[in-house]
């Protein structure tokens, strides 16, 4: 039921014209690609927020039951992320829920997304600028 | 050997001159313009909402919180309160590099203005409310070095404290019920912090400026900012990286960064937010504890801080409006003017422990002293009226 309406919400956000930053990204060894659609957006820096990532396999098909690991921060400050966000629930087909992701500073970030999924283990880089 | 003299003379003073030359203002950009609407005061979102505590926004418990804020009676010898060192003439700071009461407290007395905003309180946000961080203090035993039952001792002997304490939360508790005796103190943090919710900045000619600058009233902005102040604010978002932290309109992002402060004097290393992280998740009257009001204890900013090394020797960044009164500066107090301040963040020293986040700046004195014009621009009136920054006549 909560996942249900998880889909909803996020489904409503895109129906209702809210414009979504959602760009895909290509795991290192292309075994798995990410996209993300956020709450807030545009993005904004100093708001405790929550992204939808979806996941899909190199063929196309969303990956479930995946383990995902999710830690960041600003290479060119040499700092990591002031929270540590994490998946609080699988929504289903490839959706998962990213709670407790928060910016604190404008400029480079890079959010770095460890995958377990089939046996296979790979990592993304989602590249976000403030 | 005469004209070498000169010639090297004559190059001293040209490296002098430009060294303390100050630098002219450039035109604004569409970024920048954007940059100085997000620094405005006008950009403030409405006070958020504090589910932690049910009175937050009760008008009869800012009065209540108004009292006792400025009652001595709150203390072991009667003649400390909480306006000692958070004093209203001095953005609500003391003036002292660490608070003096009963004792000396650990660190320098930070603001209260504009705290309802943070997630966090303390230099190390060992606290994650205002009405937790308020009680502190009146156990500390070099702060007010009272206790619990003391201070609901002293409401229940006040007739008018005890009616304003009933009408709000019911009757005082049978105090040999330690449970009950923790949800009254808790109860009086509430109180208080509704008071302290009221406590927000004014617009500065800083705002007003930029004000000036979106409606394209040049005249306007030319009384407002001299050169100085606008090549101030010009480095103050640009070459000076200042906005990294403080940014927004409060210009904090209420979090935790290794500036590379010396170390106090005889002290030890402060461990800063590496300690205050661990402490607020064990505190009893945190956002998840059985004190707080918030219905589901649902407690984000607690369940996914961050710890670990990288926090060490972290202190949470303060507000820089009002800031011209509220010298010396940093978490001990270390740096006794905004120019040393300035210089401090200028050379960017090694941190004796942890890892100083911020670079060299290489700027000139005359930019440091152009970026002091510019900090002195956000002073203003805090936006409430005066009688609250000042005791309650007592009936």
């Amino acid at each position: 039921m909560i996942r249900r309406n998880l889909k909803v919400v996020l489904l409503c956000l895109l129906c209702t014209g809210v414009q979504a930053d959602q760009s895909t990204w290509s795991s290192q060894r292309d075994l798995f690609t990410v996209s993300y659609v956020s709450e807030l957006m545009p993005l904004q820096i100093n708001k405790l927020h929550t992204w939808i990532l979806h996941i899909e396999d190199a063929q196309g098909n969303p990956v479930v039951a995946a383990l995902l690991e999710v830690s960041g921060g600003m290479p060119a400050h040499d700092h990591g992320l002031p929270t540590y966000p994490r998946i609080t629930a699988e929504l289903g087909d490839g959706d998962y829920r990213l709670d407790g992701i928060r910016f604190h500073m404008s400029g480079a970030w890079e959010i770095t997304i460890n995958i377990a999924a089939d046996g296979k283990t790979d990592s993304v880089v989602v590249l976000v600028n403030l | 050997m005469k004209r070498f003299s000169i010639a090297f003379l004559f190059a001293g003073l040209m490296a002098l001159a430009w060294y303390n030359w100050p630098a002219s203002p450039r035109p604004w950009t569409e970024a920048d313009i954007e940059v100085l609407k997000s620094l405005s005061i006008e950009s403030l979102e409405p006070l958020p909402a504090d589910p932690t505590n049910a009175v937050a926004d009760d008008p009869r418990a800012a009065e209540f919180g108004h009292a006792l804020f400025f009652d001595p009676r709150l203390s072991s010898n009667g003649g400390i309160s909480c306006s000692t060192c958070h004093q209203p003439l001095r953005n609500f700071t003391d003036g002292l590099p660490k608070g003096q009461a009963i004792g000396t407290s650990k660190r320098n007395t930070p603001s209260i203005v504009g705290t309802a905003y943070s997630p966090w309180l303390y230099w190390d946000g060992r606290r994650d409310s205002q009405w937790s961080q308020a009680l502190s203090p009146l156990e500390d035993v070099n702060e007010h070095a009272t206790n619990r039952q003391q201070v609901l001792d002293v409401i229940s002997s006040d007739p008018m404290y005890a009616g304003m304490y009933s009408e709000l939360f019911g009757e005082l508790p049978d105090m040999t019920n330690v449970v009950a005796v923790n949800i009254a103190f808790a109860n009086i943090g509430k109180a208080f912090a509704a008071y302290e919710r009221l406590l927000q900045p004014g617009p500065a000619a800083f705002d007003e400026y930029v004000a000036a600058l979106l409606e394209d009233d040049v005249d306007r902005q030319a009384e407002l900012f001299s050169d100085d102040e606008l090549v101030g604010l010009q480095l103050f978002i640009g070459k000076a990286n200042c906005t990294q932290c403080h940014n927004g309109p409060l210009f904090t992002n209420n979090e935790f960064h290794n500036t590379g402060v010396i170390t106090a004097a005889g002290e030890l290393p402060d461990k800063g937010r590496a300690v205050g992280v661990r402490e607020v998740a064990a505190n009893e009257f945190n956002c998840a504890g059985s004190y707080s009001d918030a219905a589901s204890r649902s407690c984000p900013e607690l369940e996914f801080a961050r710890t670990g090394p990288e926090l060490v020797a972290a202190f949470r960044t303060p507000s820089l409006r009002n800031l011209e009164n509220t010298a010396p500066y940093m978490h001990k107090g270390q740096l006794p003017t905004l120019f040393a301040t300035l210089q401090h963040y200028n050379e960017a020293p090694l941190a004796i422990i942890g890892h100083n986040e911020a670079k060299p700046l290489k700027l000139r004195d005359s930019d440091l002293r152009q970026l002091e014009a510019f900090l002195l621009t956000l002073s203003s009136p805090l936006a409430i009226d005066e009688k609250w920054l000042r005791a309650p006549p007592s009936d």
